[in-house]
């Protein structure tokens, strides 16, 4: 039973690690070493426990590793510290902007773009979300809110739609 | 958790702020969702950031959906079917009907490449009518949607005019979500869906036991030869139920979980209740719905 849902979970894995990467091949061999490393973590997985969230995790954990080889030397950027926003961008309409959209994605830190995509693509709660990241609750919403708002900037060239939730303040 | 309750006056409007995310992504409760709602509609900057947003998740889900659709590489499900944990089911899902549906071209890839398939029976080497794709990926979008808790839908029954506005502007034709209560089963939304080559629209319902429907709904090009069909087709796709019919330039597909002599008279109905004549969306009445 459980096996079958690791199956129906690969749209899904698809379709996240499409809008993570930006690529199609790269998405592919994303999900292709999840489902290998899925496998070969299998054992530890504890059935009742939620599949979606544990397969997720390992697709996180993937994913930090390919980035992390890859931008071995590239200056470390701390992920929650203010952002500039270069791009005026136009206003563009629907069709520019599905094609905008992915190379917006891309310009968002990975770490912002996972959250925004964890949310609001693949429907997780803000828990789901931080318990499949490693994360405090707070820091989810916070990254969410500069996701957002960058997002509506490099989409809508408006930097309105960004400036005030920066300071978003989270109490527990 | 509420932090508003705890919040001194001068966090008020930064924790008012993270309640427009939790509005967005479904976190609040009823009565404070409705609240902040109001508090977002009074202001017009804050009406424009959310629907900046809400423009955001429309658009991540028009970019990736189709990934859901889309046919899964078998080198992804081999990569299962080696697995004991997995092998029977990864097998059985590669030599399913949902590969074939638009999935020759890439078996044949692979038969080619990797040779795994060269013992995969495969019943129907033939690519099938566009009629039965059409319900394969009918079924397919109500394998993935139905058994979602927190977004089975994009637009609620609660915006049904909204959802059957928008559904027919993004088709380009004049659709409707058909009325399902005396059947037992109440509208809880729909959602747009990518098609093969065009956009399609999937209406949701759910009776009282939790049972959910889905009726696929997708216009066909003038000229083509599914439009000649009339009769009412069956399929069976793994463990969801689908008739499916052609009338007036749309095709239709109902898809459940349910037996075919369940699924029956439900499909029955749709079929009258849309082989009328397709006015625009009627205003107002709108029967009782389930909460998903």
């Amino acid at each position: 039973m459980e096996q079958e849902a690791l199956v129906e979970l690969i749209p899904r894995l698809r379709r996240y690690a499409r809008a993570l990467t930006g690529e199609r091949f790269r998405a592919d061999d994303l999900v292709q070493d999840t489902l290998e490393r899925a496998l070969s973590k299998w054992a530890l997985w504890r059935p009742g426990t939620d599949l979606r969230a544990w397969t997720f995790t390992i697709m996180h954990n993937v994913f930090v590793n390919q980035v992390r080889r890859s931008v071995l030397a590239a200056e470390s950027l701390d992920p929650d510290a203010g952002m500039d926003v270069e791009d005026s961008g136009a206003r563009a309409d629907t069709l520019a902007q599905l094609n905008a959209l992915n190379s917006a994605l891309q310009r968002l830190p990975d770490e912002h773009r996972e959250v925004l995509l964890l949310v609001t693509l693949e429907g997780f709660s803000y828990d789901e979300a931080a318990h499949t990241l490693g994360l405090p609750i707070g820091t989810v919403m916070s990254r969410l809110a500069r996701a957002r708002g960058k997002l509506a900037v490099l989409l809508e060239g408006n930097a309105a739609q960004a400036a005030p939730q920066v300071q978003l303040k989270i109490v527990k | 958790m509420n932090p508003t309750d705890s919040a001194p006056d001068g966090g008020r409007e930064a924790l008012l702020e993270a309640d427009i995310h939790r509005l967005l992504d479904g976190e609040l409760p009823p009565a404070r969702a409705a609240e902040v709602a109001a508090w977002i509609a009074a202001d017009p900057q804050r009406t424009r950031q959310a629907d900046a947003w809400r423009r955001q998740r429309a658009l991540l889900h028009e970019r990736y959906d189709s990934l859901l659709t889309e046919p899964i590489p078998p080198a992804m499900l081999q990569t299962l079917s080696t697995a004991p944990t997995t092998r029977a089911y990864a097998r059985a899902a590669l030599q399913s009907l949902w590969l074939r549906a638009a999935g020759i071209v890439l078996l044949a890839g692979a038969c080619g490449s990797a040779g795994w398939f060269g013992h995969a029976r495969l019943g129907n080497p033939q690519a099938p009518d566009a009629l039965t794709a059409l319900s394969q990926r009918a079924a397919m979008a109500h394998a993935v949607f139905s058994p979602e808790v927190r977004h089975p839908v994009e637009v609620t029954a609660s915006e049904e005019l909204h959802l059957v506005r928008w559904l027919s502007a993004r088709l380009a034709t004049p659709v409707r979500a058909p009325v399902l209560i005396p059947q037992g089963y109440a509208l809880v939304g729909g959602r747009l869906l990518p098609g093969e080559d065009r956009p399609v629209a999937q209406f949701m319902y759910q009776n009282g036991a939790g049972k959910r429907l889905t009726l696929y709904v997708s216009t066909l090009t003038p000229g083509s030869p599914s439009l000649r069909e009339t009769a009412f087709r069956f399929e069976r796709f793994r463990n969801v139920n689908t008739f499916y019919w052609v009338e007036n330039t749309r095709a239709y597909a109902l898809s459940g979980d349910l037996t075919r002599e369940e699924l029956m008279p439900v499909a029955r109905t749709v079929y009258e209740q849309l082989a009328k004549s397709m006015p625009e969306p009627a205003q107002g009445v709108q029967p009782a719905k389930a909460q998903p």
